[in-house]
């Protein structure tokens, strides 16, 4: 068989290798679009209400207070309670099958995780609404069961999936060397976890933690059943067990209702830029830490 | 790492802008139908009610096509206003804001009163409160009130429940009953309020918990929780809402249900709402739990 000219060979390339590169230009295109998009839309805001009544403590629409530190404090409640309990069982969860589980237990448990991921919120709201809020309320004898907790429990649980499969492929990919040199040192098995294995694949630990957050902090359907949706304000520890409003779930509720272009419409636009600007930062600072741990790890390795 | 990285980003670019896309009805205007589709929308108290009409006038319509979808009657005026549907569904008057929207985007708004509905008050089947004034739930909901002991009830806090501010049902509570009908009071509902996306939300909450206190129309209301008699003054008879009482204007809370158009009726669309107004549709409201009108009304604005 002939094999193809070097100059068809070359075009073939190019058209691949072009191909690539518009389809990575195109994402940068849509999150610029997709900005800009925000940015237009909410912006005006700033000119039809006043800063003062934007940061301040009242949501209720209805009579154009548009205070917006109930949702923020919402959603970062809701965030912080959903980063406790997924973060620690996430991230143990992925050491165990990878690290220690027995190979049939890991062919097990890998499917069943990734179907967890795979339920809807939508049925996570209802098994919150039907199971664990009114468990909670009998429990701890709160006057409702709707509250941030409630939340943060099934929020943690629909990130736990994503962090796991995400950190247990990073564990994966350090090499078998590593925890061979580590145990030929005589390093225990939990040396070897602890003190290289982890370390090592740090970085995309922290990736599949940040996914996990984001994943937590955009979720709307199941925080709006399960949350009570009161904009009420913090107040310490407690307001773990309160009704809280989140921002996703008043963009959801109120998004159908306004007419376009009015200002609760802005309202709404602008807390999608604070949702934005949340995200931003959390993988700014995600990028921040894998990169810098990815060069000291390769210059304690070299 | 830095591809992972930007498919990181628009990944969560995804997922918060998922919730932020408005599902904007499209601006060119309302698209050339065929006269035998009628888009209705609005009102959950009515969606129920607006679906049987809708399949029981399609029994002997069969060539008109009827879709029926909720949202709250905020949700559907602004379709009407935006041009998306033939019909609103509204368990409250337009407001003039909204009036004056509709004729920006030149439409002309044509109003009909196609059912009235009480609205219960309703508690845990086991709570020992049985009456209350109008007043008194006035103080609840602005948490003058907050515990079920001053209302001769067990000593328990009370849990507000409501529906989302985008709800008519929501809307029409707090003018009648927070504010009483004075339109110049400006109280609102206690920020610790329950706000439940859905009637079914609240039956849920009420049922389960001891301490709530909701209200939804009567349409939704199920045995699983317990009503309660309402009085107007507080040494007024207190009135138990009923079909009949809501029609000799005897229980309090009760409120008309409308469906808005866009300017004169036509077609399938004026044949359908004559059939709304007409004697088998009010039967059907009856069957639902929902209260016949009981003369025909109908206004045209913007004249």
């Amino acid at each position: 068989m002939v094999s193809k000219s070097l100059a068809t060979q070359r075009l073939d390339e190019f058209f691949i290798a072009l191909l690539i590169r518009i389809a990575g230009y195109i994402s940068i295109l849509f999150v610029v679009l997709i900005s800009f998009f925000l940015l237009r839309e909410a912006l005006p805001v700033l000119f039809q209400v006043e800063i003062g009544d934007l940061l301040g403590a009242r949501w209720y629409p209805i009579e154009k207070l548009y205070g917006i530190q109930p949702l923020i404090s919402g959603s970062l409640t809701v965030t912080i309670g959903a980063s406790l309990l997924a973060i620690p069982l996430g991230v143990c969860t992925a050491v165990y099958i990878s690290e220690i589980a027995p190979s049939w237990t890991k062919e097990v448990l890998k499917p069943l995780v990734e179907i967890l991921a795979g339920i809807p919120s939508v049925v996570l709201g209802f098994l919150g609404i039907l199971v664990l809020s009114p468990f909670l309320r009998e429990t701890f004898n709160l006057p409702t069961g709707l509250t941030a907790l409630t939340g943060s429990i099934l929020l943690g649980w629909a990130a736990i999936p994503t962090i796991v499969s995400v950190s247990e492929d990073a564990l994966n990919n350090v090499p078998v060397s590593y925890r061979e040199a580590s145990l030929g040192m005589g390093g225990t098995r939990w040396q070897t976890i602890w003190g290289v294995t982890v370390p090592a694949a740090r970085s995309g630990i922290i990736t599949a933690i940040m996914l996990g957050v984001g994943r937590v902090i955009g979720e709307t359907m199941t925080v709006m059943m399960v949350t009570g949706n009161a904009p009420t304000m913090p107040a310490g520890i407690r307001s773990l067990v309160m009704p809280i409003r989140t921002m996703t779930a008043t963009i959801a509720a109120e998004m159908g209702e306004v007419a376009k272009g009015s200002e609760h419409y802005r309202v709404l636009f602008f807390i999608g830029l604070i949702l934005f600007l949340f995200s931003l930062i959390i993988n700014v600072v995600a990028f921040q830490i894998s990169a810098r741990r990815i060069t000291r790890s390769e210059r304690l390795l070299s | 790492m830095q591809g992972k990285f930007s498919r990181f980003i628009i990944f969560i670019s995804m997922i918060s802008f998922s919730a932020c896309q408005p599902i904007t009805p499209g601006e060119q205007g309302q698209v050339a139908r065929p006269s035998g589709y009628i888009e209705n929308k609005g009102s959950d108290t009515m969606v129920n009610l607006a679906l049987v009409w809708a399949e029981r006038y399609r029994q002997d319509h069969p060539e008109v096509q009827i879709s029926v979808t909720g949202g709250g009657s905020g949700t559907g005026l602004a379709a009407l206003i935006n041009g998306t549907v033939d019909i609103a569904n509204a368990s409250r008057r337009i407001k003039p804001e909204e009036l004056e929207q509709a004729q920006q985007a030149g439409y002309e708004v044509r109003e009909y009163v196609v059912a009235s509905d009480a609205i219960a008050v309703v508690v845990h089947p086991e709570n020992p409160v049985n009456q209350l004034t109008l007043e008194q739930i006035a103080r609840i909901y602005k948490a003058e009130i907050n515990n079920w002991a001053e209302l001769g009830g067990e000593d328990r806090p009370i849990v507000r429940v409501s529906r989302e501010t985008n709800s008519g049902t929501h809307v029409y509570f707090l003018e009648s009953v927070i504010r009483l009908g004075n339109s110049k009071d400006k109280s609102i509902f206690s920020s610790d309020t329950l706000l439940l996306p859905s009637s079914e939300g609240i039956i849920a909450e009420v049922r389960d918990n001891r301490n709530a206190i909701g209200y939804d129309g009567l349409g939704y209301i199920t045995p699983e929780v317990k009503v309660i008699t309402v009085a107007s003054e507080p040494d007024g008879e207190y009135i138990y809402p009923t079909v009949a009482t809501v029609m000799n204007d005897e229980y309090p809370i009760s409120r008309d249900l409308y469906m808005y158009t866009h300017e004169e009726r036509q077609g399938a669309l004026k044949d359908y709402i004559d059939w709304i107004l007409g004697e088998e549709a009010q039967e059907i409201v009856r069957e639902l739990g929902f209260v016949p009108i009981t003369s025909l009304q109908s206004k045209t604005y913007g004249e």
